[in-house]
């Protein structure tokens, strides 16, 4: 049985479907994202899953309870970072988490246990209104874990982050999911999904449109790879004698080549001794959205 | 397993409890706002005000006033008591110091006609000067005609002769103070929690809503009772403020009234759409109530509309009940009825609170 069961969710707010005939499962242990650009209805299920709303339609487990109307049974199981940052006014770091663990009946040597894996000792003893969005996301996260629920859930926590920030949470995340946890995450950046999900739900206007993992959803989509060779030797390149090229372009970093085998293009332009300076790009995330919704991926 | 529970929720409440009185302290215009300024009034009308008397009228005296020279010994203190005198030989400047406003008024005597030359433009002043100057004369001539007054009048205050001003206005001024620290904290908790959705962060963790409301109520109540010693103490230390008997039965009276203005905060912090604009709207409620209220000064003055109208405020009753049982001597009966209302007017306003309550703030 899975972590998570999510079936035919469904939620609308007036007019509107925010959440229209979701499923899901989510394994044991598993690291879950659900991605999709602002507006797809990612909040609001999660918000669903995690018992803050009560869905119109559809059924939804979590480790076998129901989690609406509020479970009191689930809560002490469940871990949740929500999209804002949740604190109360003034504390600091250390009383901030300190004051969760206690919410929880978990002790202070916890709470000091997680300050020190999110790498936030040195800043325990600051006001959260003085630490930086990177220094509060790692906060907020050690808040959701410090009584050590089976299941976390997690919104979000990249978004307002600069992309060094953003990079540097991500060994925190990561490593979530050691213990045989479950992790729910959502973003709506590509690469994040990318880097940290076994699976991902590529979500827009309220519905699920594809769900695998990263890897498979990319060579599912049968994209093409883009080779390009630098400037300076695209004038001794006669693309008509490589095998296995579909289209050729000249872009501003030199020519694009786009090929399905590009083990035979690249084998071709390394006998030409054409390789250097050259840069390959396989399909990404963006590319599959591209293809199942038919416009550009725009967080 | 029970007893485990409570533990848990009893170490929920404790830290929870600690958590908002640090968010307090840690926010300088909270506690200016709800300790520092309202001392400061109570500084002002206590200190200031009360120890002012009531100015004595300035009089020249022109050349030599038999009538006045030659009071009896008891008349002539009660004499200085309303008129401070100086004296002059030039009755032309004397009258025109009268004209600027140097002084109050100038008296000559013509033979046996006491002259005083007053100006209009102090009307009660003019009164005091020529009814108290009458009642000279008056007495003067009962006195020459050597027959006994057949009349005597006697004045008593009706207060007690402790009374002073200190005594009216602490109560006020504390009703005040703790309205808008109860009101202001319910609003900027409710408000910011919200916003910060901290709310539903702690709605997914495992504590009952009478945990984190009890915890909230509880360090209301008790930064109200902080205010409630400072301002008795500093009052009864520097400015001579002294409780009647029943006082004690203020503090569960200034309970509910907490709670009644907590649910006022929460109206305040449910309706708004920014913490700033909570504080603010509590502020819009409970000061212009508090004028209407007499805590600033009494309300015997105001018409009587008026004071049938600030009925329906609950700060009226609060401060009424303070007064009752604290400085007009009245048993402590006299705090059930102001506690009844404040009572109902919580339960309705946080019902209606209840109601206007939105999650999302867009």
């Amino acid at each position: 049985m899975g972590a998570i069961e999510v079936r035919d969710l469904a939620l609308a707010y007036g007019e509107t479907r925010a959440v229209d005939g979701v499923s899901f499962e989510v394994a044991e242990g598993e690291f879950f994202g659900i991605l999709g650009p602002n507006g797809a209805g990612k909040t609001t299920t999660l918000e669903m899953i995690e018992g803050l709303r009560e869905p119109d339609a559809g059924e939804i487990t979590v480790l076998g309870e129901r989690p609406w109307p509020r479970n009191g049974a689930l809560l002490p199981r469940i871990g949740v970072q929500l999209q804002a940052s949740s604190f109360f006014e003034r504390l600091t770091a250390r009383e901030q988490i300190g004051t969760f663990a206690a919410l929880y009946g978990v002790g202070a040597d916890r709470a000091e246990e997680w300050l020190e894996r999110v790498g936030m000792v040195e800043k325990a003893d600051t006001r959260v209104e003085n630490l930086s969005g990177g220094q509060m996301q790692r906060l907020s996260i050690a808040c959701a874990l410090v009584h050590d629920p089976d299941v976390v859930f997690l919104d979000e926590p990249t978004a307002a982050l600069d992309p060094q920030a953003r990079r540097n949470l991500w060994d925190v995340l990561g490593s979530l999911n050691d213990s045989g946890r479950t992790v729910v995450l959502t973003t709506h950046y590509m690469d994040e999904a990318e880097v940290l999900c076994d699976r991902v739900a590529i979500m827009d206007r309220g519905r699920i449109l594809e769900l695998d993992s990263p890897g498979a959803l990319v060579r599912g989509l049968d994209a093409a790879t883009r080779i390009t060779v630098s400037p300076e030797l695209v004038s001794a390149l006669d693309v008509a004698a490589i095998g296995g090229v579909d289209s050729s372009a000249l872009g501003p970093d030199g020519l694009v080549l786009s090929t399905r085998e590009p083990a035979q293009v690249l084998t071709e332009l390394a006998e030409r001794r054409l390789l250097a300076g050259i840069k390959v790009q396989t399909g990404t995330l963006e590319d599959v959205f591209l293809a199942v919704t038919g416009r550009e991926y725009r967080p | 397993m029970t007893t485990r529970r409570n533990a848990s929720n009893l170490g929920a409440f404790w830290s929870l409890s600690v958590a908002i009185v640090r968010g307090f302290v840690r926010d300088r215009s909270s506690v200016f706002f709800a300790i520092v300024f309202p001392l400061m009034f109570l500084v002002l009308f206590g200190g200031v005000f009360s120890s002012q008397d009531q100015s004595k009228i300035e009089m020249i005296q022109v050349g030599e006033i038999a009538l006045l020279d030659d009071l009896p010994a008891g008349a002539a203190a009660a004499f200085e008591q309303t008129f401070d005198i100086t004296r002059s030989d030039d009755a032309a400047a004397a009258i025109a110091e009268v004209r600027k406003g140097d002084a109050d008024v100038a008296v000559e005597a013509r033979r046996d006609e006491l002259v005083a030359h007053y100006t209009q433009t102090e009307q009660v002043t003019a009164a005091i000067v020529q009814g108290t100057l009458r009642a000279f004369v008056d007495g003067a001539n009962v006195a020459l005609s050597g027959a006994p007054p057949a009349y005597s009048l006697r004045t008593e205050a009706v207060e007690d002769d402790s009374l002073e001003t200190i005594q009216f206005v602490t109560p006020g001024l504390l009703g005040w103070a703790i309205a808008m620290s109860a009101s202001f904290g319910a609003a900027a908790t409710l408000n910011g929690w919200r916003n910060s959705k901290l709310l539903r962060r702690l709605q997914l963790a495992p504590v009952s809503t009478g945990t984190l409301v009890g915890a909230r109520v509880a360090v209301t109540v008790a930064i109200a009772l902080v205010q409630t010693a400072i301002f008795l103490g500093l009052g009864a230390a520097a400015f001579g403020l002294s409780l009647t008997g029943a006082w004690p039965a203020a503090i569960p009276l200034l309970v509910v009234g907490t709670l009644c203005f907590m649910a006022i905060g929460l109206l305040a912090g449910a309706v708004a759409k920014t913490t700033e604009g909570a504080v603010n709207m509590a502020n819009f409620l409970v000061l212009p109530m508090a004028f209407l209220s007499g805590s600033f000064f009494p309300l015997d003055a105001a018409p009587t509309w008026l004071q049938t109208m600030s009925k329906l405020l609950p700060l009226r009753w609060l401060n009424d009940g303070m007064l009752d049982v604290m400085v007009r001597g009245e048993a402590w009966t006299a705090a059930l009825v102001p506690m009844a209302v404040l009572g109902g007017f919580a339960l309705a306003i946080t019902g209606i609170a209840a109601k206007v309550f939105r999650w999302e703030t867009t």
